[in-house]
């Protein structure tokens, strides 16, 4: 048989290893492992916090010790032992870096063979990066030109020591520390991540984007992202994720909170390739993740999208509180799972203003022995009137090891609302496949094809490089998978 | 009151005048069952298979009979008409033999009431009965207190032409009724089986009933309920089905009274090439509220599933609708599509709605759909054009959406009776009838 070739191929594509698993020896500034009031102490005062941030963060660890791991996801893992795990490492400061020039030379190469060559990326692509290196924010370009609109971005714990009022006023608005067992916990121990202030009628003038990236053993990675978006300003955020390859699983349970006041816009996108383990399942990334968008103005509008490919486990459901009157949110997804990755993601759109519209579109791929779950909600309050929800959730299988489910909710208290969900699954057909080869393509080709194809309605939403990086990524773990 | 304790003590108050009382597994099986809902107690939000209908209230609430029994006699004439079929009538969840009339059977066929089959065939019924870990607690509470319900039993190839009707009404001295109906079709048999509910009255009463049906290889079994309880009833029921090799199984659940109403729909493929049809309606208005939770479980290949909800909520009603669809490992070729359509038509009432599908084979073509929404003003604006005034064109688009799931009911007589307990529902119904 003719098959038995790209069979073949496509076994050798979804062995494909991890191309981003190296890892980076630099000398880093590590407490021992476990987690106690202590630690948190130790972490506050190590990043010079005022006293309400450390109160903010013992009141959230003392609100997790009283709760517990969720387990409705339909993912499955040992339990996590929250002791054995790393809760701050930093890279060591040699008086720290005042330009880019002075920027560990390890770090640099770290970011190059990431594809995030600062300064290449900074001058060249006009991309402001905030690098976030284990926890601690190593370089932050364009800052400059950025000051001259009033745009704060920088990374979380300067942000503390600059802009202190800020951050207190918005901290924990959108993600209450109570909101769930990891928000609780990220709220407690986080240690740094991204913060944005787009400041009245102001729009940014770059696109920016944070490289997270966990590199010391045994570290859980715990960031903290706000972006606020003040009247009629507009902001495009991109984040992408990478780890190196190791053995043990490791926890990243991040908090990122979307501000909208009146008339701004917020897009969000995430590129996540988080070691996903290798094909038996061993090591990989528990990806735990609460991110949240509070369209609080009137006409705000705020835009998830998501490429996940990575992780072993991915817990994440990106969401949108429609708070002002005619405000606008979005979900678009492309959900991989290969070889034993687990992803149970979706979105929750929460309708509480007039004339609110959401929109959520998301695709699952499934391969191997993945399985990949979306868990959505959306919830029309009574007096959201003239409410509109559209919701399109497509899967594909492939292979017959893997498992696709869906499991949507809708919530609709109010008539004048309109709330449709539309759901699919299906494998890449035989005769697709026989089409496409017929026509000269060879079988991986084609199922590249056809699985582009099948992304295509979020790939468009992602910003251009991102874009580019996504098929990438889809490619190689992929390409040429026969149904 | 209905605390968990006084469900206990009442169970061990009746369990020696139960129908099959001195039969071993029986009573060892109640008592498990019993059990059971002593330990899990009444389901809360908490449970995940509870989240839009907590049940912890139970624990509050008191049952009473009604003060007057309904006139079974005038309200089963009513219904039956000039129907000849096969009628079973229950009581207060104990066969009455004077108004049932089960007429000429075609040979080997059994219908009788459960608490006779107990007594005739002890063994068949213990093969169909179920177990104290079906469902989830109020299914173990039902095992445990069921007092009657019908036994139907078709032999190999028997073909019933008339529907059988299971009609039961509540009475004036049973604050709750307790109904268990088995049903097994062997292969190629075929038969449609039609439970009524029907009670008045203002008084808090309570129905638990579970409906298992065994399908054998390519039986043809429909199965329609019509729930039409008094207002202030709470009933929760089950309806359990497997499924052999190219059986065709429907369910049609009609939901129209009782002021909150649970349906656990279940149906298992256990061999290839089986259909089924799961169509349900529900009209709610006041604050009442209906939750159906269904579930077609494609655990072997090439399985056919088609499920259509629609659900027209008035008033303060909440209804809710779930709708899992599993596809096993190695169900290949299944096709299984669903539907849940919610009609909202006042400003308090809720619509939810969860479409599951769990997926884990890759062979196969599935899609589901949810909608909620109010009355397309275009079409209003049509029907206004052409002459009806806003009342009798809101009417007319009310009754068109409902008519989608009664089309869906294969047997005409049927069809009509269903369409007749629409119609005795929605306002205005005699303007109605005179349109259509």
């Amino acid at each position: 048989m003719k098959t038995a070739t790209p069979a073949r191929k496509i076994d050798s594509f979804l062995d494909q290893e991890y191309s981003a698993g190296f890892e980076t020896l630099l000398e880093a500034d590590t407490l021992p492992k476990g987690l106690s009031e202590d630690v948190i102490r130790v972490i506050s005062a190590k990043k010079g916090e005022p006293e309400f941030l450390l109160e903010w963060r013992l009141e959230a660890y003392r609100r997790w010790l009283t709760m517990t791991a969720p387990k409705w996801a339909a993912v499955d893992f040992p339990d996590i032992d929250f002791q054995d795990i790393v809760y701050y490492s930093a890279p060591k400061k040699k008086d720290g870096p005042k330009s880019l020039d002075e920027v560990d030379p390890e770090l640099l190469k770290t970011f190059e063979k990431l594809g995030v060559p600062l300064h290449e990326r900074a001058r060249l692509a006009g991309v402001a990066v905030d690098a976030v290196f284990d926890s601690v924010s190593v370089a932050t370009t364009f800052q400059k030109e950025l000051g001259e609109h009033g745009i704060i971005f920088c990374s979380f714990s300067e942000a503390v020591k600059t802009h202190p009022e800020l951050i207190r006023q918005y901290l924990g608005t959108v993600v209450p520390p109570s909101d769930n067992f990891y928000a609780a916990l990220n709220s407690a121990v986080f240690s740094d991540g991204s913060f944005v202030f787009i400041p009245k009628g102001v729009k940014c003038p770059m696109e920016l984007s944070t490289y997270f990236r966990i590199n010391a053993r045994d570290t859980g990675q715990f960031e903290r992202t706000l972006i606020i978006a003040e009247e009629g300003a507009s902001v495009s955020y991109l984040e992408g994720c990478t780890a190196p390859m190791r053995d043990e699983n490791q926890l990243h349970a991040a908090v990122v909170e979307l501000i909208a006041l009146d008339d701004a816009k917020i897009k969000y996108s995430t590129v996540q390739n988080w070691y996903p383990g290798d094909k038996d399942g061993i090591g990989g990334i528990y990806n735990f993740v609460t991110k949240r968008g509070d369209c609080r103005g009137a006409r705000s509008h705020i835009s998830w999208t998501q490429v996940e490919t990575g992780s072993a486990i991915t817990w994440k459901y990106p969401s949108v509180i429609l708070r002002g009157d005619d405000s606008v949110g979005d979900f678009h997804s492309v959900a991989l799972s290969n070889h034993r990755q687990q992803a149970d993601t979706g979105t929750k759109m929460i309708h509480m203003g007039r004339n609110t519209k959401s929109t959520i579109l998301s695709k699952g791929i499934s391969a191997g022995r993945g399985s990949n779950t979306f868990r959505g909600l959306v919830r029309i309050a009574p007096k959201a009137e003239g409410a509109r929800n559209y919701t399109q959730c497509d899967s594909l299988l492939i292979g017959d090891q893997c498992a696709a489910h869906t499991f949507p909710t809708i919530e609709a208290r109010n008539p004048t609302a309109h709330v449709e969900h539309e759901a699919t699954t299906s494998r890449i057909g035989e005769d697709q496949l026989f089409y496409a080869m017929q026509r000269g393509l060879t079988a991986e080709d084609a199922v590249s094809m056809i699985v582009n194809g099948f992304c295509r309605e979020v790939f468009k939403e992602l910003p251009m490089e991102f874009a580019v990086e996504a098929q990438k990524l889809l490619g190689v773990s992929l390409e040429g998978s026969i149904g | 009151m209905s605390a968990v304790d006084t469900w206990v003590s009442a169970f061990h108050a009746r369990s020696a005048q139960q129908p099959g009382a001195t039969l071993p597994w029986l009573a060892d099986l109640r008592r498990q069952a019993i059990y059971r809902f002593a330990d899990e107690g009444w389901p809360t939000r908490r449970h995940p298979r509870w989240q839009h209908t907590s049940l912890a209230f139970m624990d509050q609430q008191d049952f009473a009979a009604n003060a007057v029994a309904p006139d079974a006699a005038a309200a089963l004439a009513r219904l039956r008409g000039d129907d000849a079929g096969h009628w079973l009538v229950f009581v207060g969840g104990r066969f009455n033999a004077e108004l049932s009339d089960i007429g000429a059977l075609p040979a080997g066929v059994q219908l009788t009431s459960l608490a006779d089959a107990l007594d005739q065939h002890p063994e068949a019924v213990q093969a169909a009965f179920g177990s104290a870990t079906d469902g989830d607690s109020p299914a173990a509470l039902n095992l445990a207190l069921a007092t009657d319900g019908a036994w139907l039993r078709l032999p190999l190839g028997v073909a019933l032409e008339a529907p059988v009707h299971l009609v039961f009404i509540t009475n004036a001295t049973d604050a709750s009724q307790h109904l268990r109906n088995l049903i097994v079709a062997e292969a190629n048999s075929e038969a449609t089986i039609v439970e009524h509910y029907l009670g008045e009255g203002e008084a808090t009463t309570l129905t638990t009933a579970a409906t298992r049906l065994q399908v054998d290889a390519d039986a043809r079994i429909t199965h329609l309920k019509l729930q039409q309880e008094a207002e202030p009833a709470i009933h929760l029921a089950s309806i359990n089905a497997t499924q052999a090799r190219g059986a065709h199984f429907a369910s049609h659940s009609l939901s129209f009274g009782a002021r909150l109403a649970r349906n656990d729909i279940h149906t298992r493929f256990d061999g290839e090439g089986c259909d089924t049809l799961l169509n349900g309606l529900y009209h709610l208005d006041g604050r009442r509220h209906v939750d159906h939770h269904t579930s077609i479980n494609h655990a072997q290949p090439r399985g056919n599933s088609r499920e259509f909800y629609r659900g027209l909520l008035d008033g303060n009603s909440r209804g809710v609708f779930t709708g899992r669809i599993i596809v096993a490992k190695d169900a290949q070729r299944s096709d299984a599509m669903q539907r849940c359509d919610n009609l909202l038509l006042s400003r308090a009432a809720e619509a939810d709605a969860r479409p599951e599908l769990e997926i884990y084979a890759d062979d196969v073509k599935c899609a589901h759909g949810a909608t909620v929404g109010q009355m397309d003003e275009d079409s209003l604006f049509y029907l206004q054009t052409r002459g009806l005034d806003d009342a009798h064109a809101r009417r007319l688009l009310t009754y068109a959406f409902a008519a989608e799931a009664l089309d869906r009911i294969a047997l005409l007589p049927l069809r009509k009776q269903a369409r007749a307990a629409l119609m005795a529902r929605l306002p205005g119904g005699e303007l109605l009838e005179e349109l259509l």
